[in-house]
């Protein structure tokens, strides 16, 4: 590295410069903070008693030998807790559906916690859960969506009247109008298989309830927007009687570490037992009774183009198994309105959004909350369109990308797209591919006997998470801000500290804002400790969720940093007797910018700060501390009648280009070359971006050929343990090559976007398409997640069937 | 009630001695007596293999064995790879370096499965660290960095330093 | 996930660990990788009230030629059978197998005798065994028997072995390989995931002559009924034949149709049994040097 104050290509000192996340080396060495390494005196533990049913009424819960087993200090039944906290509320309207930590009467999937068993060990407490006898009276049950939705269906809660949770179609633009215009009309069916992200590490969590202070103390693997403000309504304690820990490490969560069930029923029970008590899932427990798993989609989309490929009207029906209850799930459809035409010119769009409850495990909020989904959906038909047409699919999307020169960009759902060269970054991922040659792999793959196939997707990853699908899905929800925060101060010893209101789970925040700061107060990034507060210290925080931190707490980092450097600037002025706009700010010294001798120091401006109050300008406050709290930029706003409303506020694009082959034997895929063209505008910490871009086409990986939360007929979960949920080995991920290309954002600090979610929002659609190339040459296709050897096969015999049919 | 056993092993160079409950797994020894949180427990069913440690110098699944089945054996877990304190092994620089981790839940067990494997064989090819962590499950970095963190080491000195 | 209690002795001998199954009945269990037991315990699947520790008996590691094949005794680890170039040119399926078994964390604990014992139709040792035709001797306190691989296994995770008998060795038979003759063998299987048990397993062993007609043969494929299955009569019937597609297709359909697979998420019956029939005719012309072709469907 040459001179450490030099500014980069980018005109910055620090921000896109590689440096070592200052998170990993705690984590090397094994000495991270995780959930479970906290260990409290008289620590207690509990096991869980989960449902054998799909559906069956609680006829008796016998705990008398449980409670009776050395070390057992507590069995806890739905009954008592029921009546002692509040239920947690669904993200859309419907107040009937109830949901609680622990089953009364009635158990609505199997794996639902029954019984809670408290003992001095985790395996006393399973050993004493073993003894609690539950009498179930088998009730039939709704496995699937669309049984769920007919007339004649159990209903998962009686009481809301329907399996339906939430129904809504928007129609924005001229759709009958466009689809009549249209000189042609292509239907299809794709469905999202179950699945999730499914960390490493499992949700845990360790209460303690301080009597004297009334105060509950909660460390958890928690990644959730309002959670402690959640937590302490269903507890019906004050909001600053639940003070939750930001400082513990989060293994993995992409999106579902939100156990407030498991809290509120630890919190419960260590208010109740006067112990600090701990519920670390075990693995059997987080697969099926973890709530955890993720979208479950079928979609319908009928697509209106042109003889030449222009894309004109879309009409898609999203319907979404959401489980037994509901949380974050319905609003999984609705974050997808922000993007709906993904990168794409297409004029109207008509959207219905279905949530069914099923007697399923529940589903938690995914990597893209639903995008995903939605990116494949629509990539899809994209191939398909250029399918029919004979059309090479790059022509396809070239023909329809929104130009460069178009931005900002509305699109018909009201969102506003920020800026974008879309077609630059996609032929940027096809030249690093050598698409060209790229094909002529494929081609001599396939004379050398295998099925083999390119794929490609263009895709967005809309960034800086606001919850405008609050306010869309439920119109008594009137949130129309989603802030993120920040508090930087700078000590008597001239050292920086920033405090943040959440955890991390794998971001490398720390590394982020201390990048930030180090950039606005121009010192050294890895002189900056940055802090994980906790909920009573912090300032609001809207959690790690949406992409958004990059841009939220980025923003929040430097808009603190930068009210510390006007009052360095306003101290440096008086103290040189000049006007503010006559000095610069240098490497954290205030200068004149006359006569650049003229200077006072960062330690003599600290010094001032700090005891020098007679050198202060009058009036200012002493000492060196500043936070700001930023709102979403372009937030604010409720919908309009037709549901039209700005979602997210920054769009990043990817471009996938995949080679896949497939075994004609075994049908089983594999991934031979793989890239992606990346644009999530200025990059604060490359590595990091990069890092969680490969991370991503892994989970697409696993999503879109191995991993399925099956259900049997029964309702059974078939993939409860990590020998049947599969998540990809670094045999199955292949080599990926990230090609970066750099939009800036005009809405946020630096020209950042988000990029939490890249890799997996344009993966599956991606590999899909490459699967369906390769299979293609047989007349057959795949339109369902995952695309298991055996499900590849099937389509394959399939069309060789049909083939001798018809032949 | 099964009687408990008193049992000896090396742990990161250090005699201890413990009584435990035969049931007691390794994974929840190191952790639970030991204090020794950097392995972690992922599955508990010998799939992830985030619980690796060193077991007399190879890797093993510490969530796959009873800790009485280790008496007398030499444990190496993740705080036990650095060659002093206050300071990286190789292998644990190069996956700083090459941002060869995020949440680090499965780094432990990754460090200890590419420490075996560039014990064994100095100057691993691609298909060999793939292979090599193939029993190593993570979530976060597509293992391409682990993969490039890997090369890195093996492309330097292994003088610990 | 935390196993039931149970008492732990380590043996100091072979002669202590029958004594403890014998006093205990079917209440003891042996431990030797645990690679198997210890998951299934934690899930509380399994719960012997006893475990025996039998993992370091030297008397239980390591092999000898004895006759026309090699004992290998039963508690030697995965990982020292991979690594020994020696066993690996007696009994080169045996390696060609280990490479599918796990991964390195679970060779170096498990054994090649614990994974007989577990009996996962699935599993890759066990099917070497049947499809070489390998022999167990089981110990007691009261006897000592020598079982046909084929009669050892009786189903899923079920076997021959009574409570107090303990796997002691295996003989791998080796074959003997004439002037201008090779010995070819073939291990694959198809998985979602490396490492995983698979959805069908093959093995194939064969002795070709210089002009390429085989000599001698033994197929058998895994995972696709509810043992691992050996085809003794059908691959005879290539003895004196070239292999090839054809008689390669013949044999494989002939040995898939006598298979009854089960059905689970991942590969149900009829999907198994067409696995069963492409693995083999490919794993056949591969060991016989021959083209494979892409498959019609």
């Amino acid at each position: 590295m040459t001179d450490a104050t030099a500014r980069g290509a980018n005109g910055f000192r620090y921000i896109g410069r590689r440096r070592r996340a200052v998170e990993h080396r705690r984590f090397v060495l094994g000495q991270g903070r995780y959930a479970a390494d906290l260990r409290l005196p008289g620590m207690l533990h509990v096991a869980l008693v989960a449902s054998p049913h799909a559906h069956a009424r609680i006829v008796a819960i016998d705990v008398a030998a449980a409670a009776a087993l050395p070390g057992v200090e507590a069995v806890l039944t739905g009954e008592e807790l029921q009546q002692q906290v509040d239920p947690m509320l669904p993200g859309v309207d419907a107040p009937k559906v109830a949901r609680y930590p622990l089953a009364r009467g009635v158990v609505r999937y199997c794996g639902e916690w029954v019984v809670a068993v408290v003992a001095a060990t985790r395996a006393q407490a399973e050993d004493a859960a073993e003894l609690v006898r539950v009498e179930y009276e088998p009730l039939a049950h709704a496995g699937d969506a669309a049984s769920a939705m007919r007339e004649d269906a159990v209903l998962v809660h009686p009481e809301h009247g329907s399996n339906v949770i939430f129904q809504r179609k928007f129609r924005w633009g001229e759709v009958d109008a466009h689809f009549a215009a249209a000189a042609r009309q292509l239907s299809y069916r794709v469905r999202w298989g179950r699945s999730s992200t499914v960390p490493i590490e499992t949700f845990g969590v360790t209460c303690a309830w301080n009597d004297a202070d009334g105060l509950l103390d909660v460390w958890a693997s928690i990644q959730m927007p309002k959670y402690p403000d959640q937590l302490a309504r269903c507890l019906r304690l004050p909001g600053n009687a639940v003070r939750v820990h930001y400082d513990i490490d989060v293994g993995g969560s992409y999106g579902v570490k939100r156990g407030l069930k498991h809290t509120v029923l630890v919190g419960y029970l260590a208010r109740r037992l006067g112990r600090p008590v701990r519920l670390l899932e075990d693995r059997l427990e987080n697969m099926r009774g973890g709530d955890m798993q993720g979208p479950d989609r079928q979609f319908d989309v009928t697509l209106a183009f042109d003889d030449d490929g222009t894309i004109r009207s879309m009409r898609m029906r999203a319907i979404d198994d959401i489980g037994a209850y509901s949380g974050r799930a319905p609003l999984q459809l609705g974050k997808p309105v922000g993007a709906i035409v993904g990168p794409y010119r297409i004029a109207s769009v008509e959207y219905e959004a279905i949530a069914v409850l099923t007697h399923k495990t529940p589903q938690e909020a995914v990597r893209g909350f639903g995008q995903s989904p939605t990116n494949y959906a629509i990539e899809r038909g994209m191939d398909k369109v250029a399918r029919a047409l004979g059309m090479d699919p790059v022509e396809l999307r070239r023909r329809n990308l929104i130009g460069a020169d178009e931005f900002p960009y509305l699109i018909p759902s009201g969102t506003t797209y920020d800026s974008g060269d879309y077609e630059v970054v996609m032929d940027k991922a096809l030249r690093a591919a050598s698409y060209d040659e790229l094909l002529r792999e494929r081609d001599a793959l396939r004379s050398s006997g295998l099925l083999a196939g390119v794929g490609l997707s263009t895709c967005l990853e809309p960034s800086g998470g606001n919850s405008s699908f609050e306010p869309l899905f439920n119109a008594r929800n009137e949130t129309t801000t989603w802030m993120d925060s920040c508090l930087v101060r700078i000590d008597l010893g001239a050292t920086v500290t920033a405090l943040i209101g959440t955890s991390s789970s794998g971001q490398a925040h720390e590394t982020l804002v201390s990048t930030v700061v180090g950039e606005v107060l121009l010192r050294e990034p890895d002189s900056i400790r940055v802090l994980h507060a906790d909920s009573l210290n912090a300032l609001p925080s809207n959690s790690p969720v949406g992409s958004r931190m990059a841009i939220m707490l980025g923003g929040a980092a430097a808009g603190a940093a930068k009210k510390l450097r006007a009052k360095l600037l306003a101290m440096g002025a008086y103290r040189l007797g000049a006007q503010v706009d006559a000095v610069d700010y240098v490497d954290g010294a205030v200068v004149l910018r006359a006569d650049a001798s003229c200077r006072v120091s960062w330690e003599q401006l600290v010094d001032i700060a700090h005891r020098k109050h007679h050198e202060l300008p009058p009036g200012m406050e002493p000492g060196l501390q500043e936070k700001f709290v930023w709102e979403v930029p372009t937030g604010g706003s409720l919908p309009d009648a037709d549901g039209r409303v700005q979602m997210y506020p920054c769009h990043s694009f990817e471009s996938h280009v995949v080679l896949a082959s497939i075994d004609p034997l075994t049908g089983k895929v594999s991934l031979l070359r793989y890239v992606v063209g990346h644009d999530c505008g200025v990059m604060i910490s490359p590595d990091v971006v990069h890092g969680m871009t490969y991370g991503g086409v892994a989970h697409a990986v696993g999503a879109s050929l191995m991993e399925k939360f099956a259900f049997s007929d029964e309702g059974q979960l078939l993939s409860g343990t990590f020998m049947d949920y599969l998540l990809p080995s670094a045999e199955e991920v292949p080599a990926i090559a990230i090609v970066d290309h750099c939009t800036p954002s005009p809405l946020t600090e630096f020209g950042q976007k988000g990029s939490g979610e890249a890799g997996y929002l344009g993966g599956p659609a991606a590999i899909a398409n490459a699967v369906n190339d390769a299979l293609a040459v047989r007349g057959a296709a795949i339109d369902s997640l995952p695309m298991t050897p055996q499900a590849v096969w099937r389509a394959l015999r399939e069309a060789a069937n049909h083939e001798g049919t018809t032949a | 009630m099964p009687s408990c056993v008193t049992i000896r092993m090396t742990v990161n160079g250090k005699a201890v001695e413990r009584t435990v409950e035969p049931r007691q797994t390794l994974v929840d020894f190191l952790r639970d007596e030991l204090g020794l949180t950097g392995t972690h427990v992922g599955c508990e069913h010998g799939v992830c293999g985030a619980c690796s440690v060193l077991l007399d110098g190879q890797p093993v699944r510490s969530c796959c064995m009873f800790a009485v089945q280790a008496d007398g054996l030499q444990v190496t877990t993740v705080e036990g790879l650095a060659p002093a304190r206050g300071r990286l092994s190789t292998l644990q620089d190069a996956f700083c370096e090459a941002h060869a981790l995020q949440c680090g839940y499965c780094t432990p067990g990754m460090l200890v499965a590419c420490h075996a494997l560039l014990e064994r064989n100095p100057h691993p090819g691609e298909a060999q660290i793939r292979e090599a962590i193939g029993g190593n499950l993570c979530r976060c970095t597509g293992y391409q960095q682990i993969v490039d963190a890997v090369k890195l080491a093996s492309s330097q000195e292994l003088c610990h330093d | 996930m935390k196993a039931a209690p149970f008492d732990y002795l380590r043996a100091d001998s072979l002669e202590q660990a029958l004594h403890e199954l014998a006093r205990h009945g079917g209440d003891a269990k042996l431990i030797a990788g645990g690679q198997s037991l210890v998951p299934m315990m934690a899930m509380r699947l399994a719960r012997p009230s006893v475990l025996v520790d039998i993992h370091r008996l030297a008397e239980l590691r390591g092999w000898q030629v004895a006759g026309d094949a090699v004992r290998l005794r039963a508690a030697s680890r995965q990982c020292e059978v991979e690594a020994d170039a020696g066993l690996a040119g007696a009994v080169p399926l045996l390696r060609a197998a280990l490479r599918w078994v796990g991964h390195q964390q679970t060779r170096n604990r498990g054994t090649v005798g614990g994974s007989l014992v577990h009996a996962d139709p699935a599993a890759e040792l066990p099917l070497a065994a049947a499809v070489l035709q390998a022999r167990l001797h089981l110990r007691s306190e009261r006897t000592e028997r020598c079982v046909d691989a084929a009669d050892f296994a009786l189903g899923p995770m079920f076997t021959t072995l009574a409570d107090d008998e303990c796997l002691v060795a295996i003989d791998w038979p080796t074959w003997s390989v004439g002037e201008g003759e090779v010995l070819r063998c073939e291990f694959d299987e198809t998985a979602i995931r490396h490492g995983d048990f698979a959805m069908a397993s093959v093995a194939v062993q064969l002795v070709l002559d210089a002009s390429g007609v085989c000599r001698r043969a033994a197929i058998g494929l895994g995972g696709v009924d509810a043992t691992p299955l050996a085809f003794p009569d059908l691959a005879a019937q290539l003895h004196g034949r070239r292999i090839d597609a054809s008689s390669a297709a013949e044999v494989a359909q002939a040995a898939a149709a006598r298979c009854q697979p089960g059905s689970d998420m991942h590969a149900d019956a009829e999907y198994r049994r067409h696995l069963g029939a492409a693995l083999l005719q490919r794993a056949l012309l591969r060991a016989a040097g021959e083209p494979v072709a892409g498959a019609a469907f």
